[in-house]
């Protein structure tokens, strides 16, 4: 009894390594292929526009009402200590260094990683993988390489874009709403945000671009049969991604404090 | 000429090939039929390299495309045509920007003369006019029409098409049989057919080979195949439910 449970998990340890290692494997030469030239950038646009361009609007959606609510939380919260001249810089740097990489990385996530996912699972079942191949394309090259550099242009910008309008959304609720100076709103935050906070924002959201791309595309391009695998791939790759963006994001945290 | 030599593979323990030898001469066109879920569309994919067996060889005038990697796989493969099943057409595509794909890709040709080869090839197929489609706005034999336009644009000099007609109507059936014998006229490329279009495909083929069990079975002439006194071949080509082949 007990060296049977043992088996099966030491069996479901190796599964997981192995599934580890095959996507480490897949990663490694996706990056290998976006990185020899020719680049394919006419792919490479495309897919800028399908996980970038396309999530725009979420973005600035979501950016606009993540700063507002954040001016409302903490105007009150700084109240209570007499900081609420603080509030631009307390914004700003929430959203560049935490808020911003992360809720547009899992925004996307949801956005264009389950497309992503379910596109690729799609051609991998009517066998529009294998035509690539048949006609002596590299899918990789082809396919994937261009999602993973699409990620990395898209990400960052994706993020800025979510940065600008949540320190906008803070300012409407702090200063048109609740009466803070415009001037300390701004000047306070041009005093205490350095670059440093825009790079390390910058670098987070670099990661996570590989991170979607890599898992989203590797989830279907190794998709199940039937419309069940891909509801299952794109299922598996929203959920993995959001866990390892959190992750990543807590390890990357500890690394830049 | 392709050389098929003791093929296996197995997926999760079941063996689906389990030793083919075959042999397909330049020039010649050979019919593989056999029950569904046999290996025939598996052996096909192994012959191009898409999938690698457990063991064994596929010798493609005299290279084993199972050796090869990188440039000299893609440049054998630049010499063959897959017709799939379903069309494998890209979705997100014309049926213009389908059929000039591996132009686009491969042949360092200009737009003008692209636009030119994929008209022509449109036209053979009885396509021409639908260069602005979408797959999703096109008909089962639609798709087959474009995917073999595709598949033939390249000039391959060698042709696999994975049921070719399954699905579609008789009469589409055999304008799909005489876009390939009128291809095969113009390019003269050694072709293999998994098909289950019995007796019609005998019209168009050389030879046939019949895939029972994961073994070849029998090949011959049509003539030889319809006259055979082998009793899963004799089985196989009257349709009769009884007899060695088990029915799954």
């Amino acid at each position: 009894m007990i060296f049977s449970w043992i088996r099966r998990l030491g069996a479901a340890a190796i599964r997981l390594l192995r599934g580890m290692g095959k996507m480490v494997v897949f990663l490694g030469i996706n990056l290998f292929w976006a990185l020899v030239p020719p680049v394919r950038f006419d792919q490479v646009v495309r897919r800028i526009r399908f996980i970038g361009v396309k999530s725009t609007l979420i973005i600035i959606l979501t950016g606009a009402f993540t700063g507002m609510a954040l001016g409302l939380q903490l105007f009150y919260t700084l109240k209570r200590f007499g900081a609420e001249a603080m509030l631009g810089p307390a914004i700003a740097l929430s959203l560049l260094r935490e808020l911003g990489p992360v809720l547009s990385a899992l925004m996307v996530t949801g956005r264009a990683g389950s497309a992503l996912a379910a596109e690729i699972g799609i051609m991998r079942l009517t066998e529009q993988i294998d035509a690539l191949e048949a006609m002596a394309l590299n899918p990789y090259r082809y396919l994937i390489a261009p999602n993973l550099l699409a990620g990395l242009i898209a990400f960052p910008l994706l993020a800025s874009i979510f940065d600008v309008v949540g320190i906008y959304g803070g300012y409407v609720v702090g200063v048109k709403m609740l009466g803070l100076g415009a001037g300390v709103y701004w000047g306070e935050m041009r005093n205490l945000v350095d670059l440093e906070d825009i790079l390390d924002g910058l670098y987070k959201s670099l990661s996570f671009g590989v991170i979607v791309t890599w898992v989203c595309s590797y989830k279907g391009f190794f998709t199940g049969y039937g419309a069940e695998g891909v509801s299952k791939a794109t299922t598996e790759a929203v959920v993995l991604s959001s866990v390892l963006i959190l992750g990543w994001d807590y390890f990357l945290s500890s690394l830049m404090v | 000429m392709i050389e098929v030599r003791d093929l296996h593979k197995s997926f999760n323990g079941q063996e689906v090939l389990r030793g083919v030898s075959l042999r397909v001469e330049r020039g010649e066109i050979m019919a593989l039929i056999g029950m569904s879920g046999f290996g025939k569309s598996v052996l096909l994919k192994h012959i191009i390299g898409l999938m690698r067996p457990d063991r064994g060889e596929v010798i493609i005038d005299g290279q084993d495309i199972f050796q090869l990697r990188g440039q000299a796989l893609e440049q054998l493969r630049t010499r063959f045509g897959f017709l799939f099943q379903g069309g494998a057409l890209f979705d997100s595509l014309s049926v213009f920007e389908n059929v000039a794909f591996p132009l686009r890709e491969k042949a360092k040709m200009k737009e003008e003369q692209i636009r030119e080869k994929v008209l022509q090839v449109l036209e053979q197929v009885g396509m021409a006019g639908t260069e602005d489609k979408y797959p999703a706005e096109l008909s089962g034999g639609m798709k087959k029409r474009v995917a073999l336009a595709r598949a033939l644009i390249m000039d391959p000099e060698i042709m696999l098409f994975d049921e070719p007609t399954t699905g579609l109507d008789p009469i589409t059936t055999s304008l799909i049989h005489r876009l390939i014998r009128s291809s095969y006229e113009r390019l003269r490329f050694t072709g293999i057919i998994v098909t289950h279009e019995i007796p019609k495909i005998f019209e168009i083929v050389h030879r046939v080979a019949l895939l029972n069990e994961g073994r070849i079975v029998e090949v011959g002439t049509p003539a030889e195949i319809q006259g055979s006194r082998h009793p899963v071949v004799a089985q196989f080509i009257s349709g009769a439910i009884e007899g060695p082949i088990e029915c799954r």
